[in-house]
């Protein structure tokens, strides 16, 4: 990839990933903090490629080992954070 | 790497937009569930995209992966406990930071990262997510009761700069020797992977809330650096904007607890000598008069800490809280922004016990109001409500901003014993003269209270 292209992306995504947080109320510190947990599990995609790409027995056992790490990172991520949301009510049956 | 198909390249544009929609949604409490919706449909598009790249092997051993990985990981967060949330975020996290590492680690072996930027970027995001990793994991067994008290080293402070450097070293001769022979990747992973180790294990309790926040950081961004490596932009922005939104919580927090990060690690959290003097002593009150006082004041603010959380009172304080507010009585709770393990994390657990969030006042908005409150009932919370934070420079916390319950005409603390908070400071709270002390678990209390209160009608 182009180095100087993704240094402009890496600059874009972290001011995004700033003004996105910036606003947001303390009461949803955790979930948000769970829902960014779960975004970077997109390392499962990461990993699917590189387990798709391994060829020795060394690289298939770290591969597997990170695509199921992976996984586990955007699943649970996912779950966790789902329970929590659910949760915020406004008012009773609101 | 091989040049991808357009549409499995576009699908992972889809998912990166649907991410900071998501996020973006999740941002205010009406439309956070939407938010993790359709941030999670992203996840679906980007992942089933990914099988379609022509000449993928180990599709079985994929499929084992995923299905295990994700199965594990459903079940347990599906069952986990609200209060113990904050150390199931800690693991998942480090199992990023993981596959983040064990990436780097087969584009080393397969001699797959490029030029200087690349191994770069593939050593940091390596380093990173390995310290990730494992202090992940150090920092769930501490939460979750494993690991009982905080071990600290001999010199604590030069084992930890000389494992960073000897990493840093192992790392740039990765960077200039590259190709890499595999004896440096193993001992530049080894070391990786022990630094997180011990730099997580002194991290006493209260301030694990920080270093969760600062690992998430640190996943984001070697799932960035690994994004680049691998010439995958979804990954890059998903990885960036998760590590600039997670500096800032950390930020947030570790201003909120008025403890720099740097001192967070490097520093435990002593008391720097007895303080100043309390006088006056503390004052017993009944259950039935708690009662009494609350039913016939006109505003009762409520102070919930982790005590609270652990005693599983909150359903039975939020019972309470119902019947003031049915004979008129105003109730509002105030949350400090470190209560709980994580912050907010009391937000979620009051969530839990049905109480609306537009009965849940932060900070700032709340402490101008403790002047008009008859009533500031404060169960399980100590330090965020010591008003030493204000005044006694010789305290350890000392600038920490706190909840002014002092201001209350009357305050009543529920309490387990006369022990101190997690900082280990006396409250000169419980000393004043509008302050009564509740002794007991904060789940029979409420309970007594309860009854109390409905017998009085």
């Amino acid at each position: 990839m182009d180095g100087m292209l993704a240094l402009y992306i890496f600059m874009l995504a972290a001011f995004t990933g700033y003004e996105i947080i910036a606003k947001v109320p303390v009461i949803l510190h955790t979930p948000l903090m769970s829902g960014s947990n779960f975004i970077h599990g997109v390392v499962v995609v990461g990993a699917m490629v590189a387990l798709g790409g391994a060829e020795t027995l060394f690289e298939q056992a770290i591969g597997f080992f990170a695509v199921a790490l992976g996984a586990a990172n955007a699943a649970g991520g996912y779950v966790v954070t789902e329970r929590m949301l659910a949760m915020f009510k406004k008012k009773e049956g609101a | 790497m091989m040049a991808l198909p357009l549409y499995v390249q576009g699908a992972w544009f889809v998912g990166a937009l649907l991410f900071i929609f998501g996020l973006k949604g999740m941002s205010s409490p009406a439309s956070a569930r939407r938010g993790i919706v359709w941030a999670g449909y992203g996840m679906l598009i980007a992942v089933a995209a990914t099988f379609l790249i022509p000449g993928l092997q180990n599709l079985a051993l994929m499929v084992l992966a995923l299905v295990v990985g994700a199965a594990a990981a459903w079940i347990s967060g599906k069952r986990v406990k609200m209060t113990d949330m904050p150390q199931m975020v800690a693991i998942y996290n480090g199992m990023g930071g993981g596959a983040a590492a064990a990436i780097a680690a087969i584009a080393f072996a397969r001699g797959e990262a490029h030029g200087t930027v690349a191994t770069t970027l593939a050593v940091l995001g390596a380093l990173i997510g390995s310290v990730s990793f494992t202090g992940s994991c150090v920092a769930y067994a501490k939460l979750q009761g494993l690991l009982k008290k905080a071990h600290r080293l001999p010199a604590q402070n030069v084992v930890n700069v000389l494992l960073a450097l000897a990493a840093v070293v192992l790392g740039g001769a990765m960077i200039v020797l590259a190709p890499a022979q595999p004896g440096l990747i193993y001992a530049f992973f080894a070391i990786a992977l022990v630094l997180g180790l011990i730099v997580t294990l002194p991290i006493g309790g209260a301030d694990m809330p920080v270093v969760i926040s600062l690992f998430n950081a640190f996943t984001g961004l070697a799932v960035g650096f690994e994004g680049y490596v691998q010439g995958n932009p979804a990954l890059i922005i998903a990885g960036i904007v998760v590590g600039a939104a997670g500096t800032l919580l950390t930020q947030l927090m570790a201003k909120a607890m008025n403890r720099p990060i740097s001192n967070i690690l490097f520093t435990p959290m002593v008391a720097s000598g007895p303080g100043e003097a309390i006088s006056g002593s503390m004052k017993e009150l009944s259950g039935l008069d708690a009662a009494a006082m609350m039913r016939y004041a006109s505003k009762v603010i409520i102070v919930p800490g982790y005590g609270m959380a652990v005693a599983h009172a909150q359903h039975k304080v939020w019972e309470m809280t119902s019947i003031l507010e049915e004979a008129g009585v105003e109730v509002k709770f105030a949350i400090h922004p470190v209560a709980g393990r994580m912050p907010g994390h009391m937000n979620v657990l009051l969530a839990e016990a049905g109480v609306p969030y537009d009965k849940i006042f932060d900070l700032e908005e709340i402490n101008g109001e403790f002047g008009q409150a008859d009533v500031a009932l404060i169960i399980g919370a100590n330090d965020v409500v010591n008003p030493t934070a204000r005044t006694d420079k010789s305290s350890p916390i000392y600038g920490m901003p706190i909840l002014n319950a002092d201001m209350a005409q009357n305050v009543i603390v529920i309490k387990r014993g006369k022990g101190t908070g997690y900082s280990g400071v006396e409250n000169a709270l419980f000393y004043t003269e509008n302050c009564r002390m509740l002794y007991g678990d904060a789940q029979p209390m409420a309970g007594e209270i309860i009854q109390h209160l409905k017998a009085m009608g």
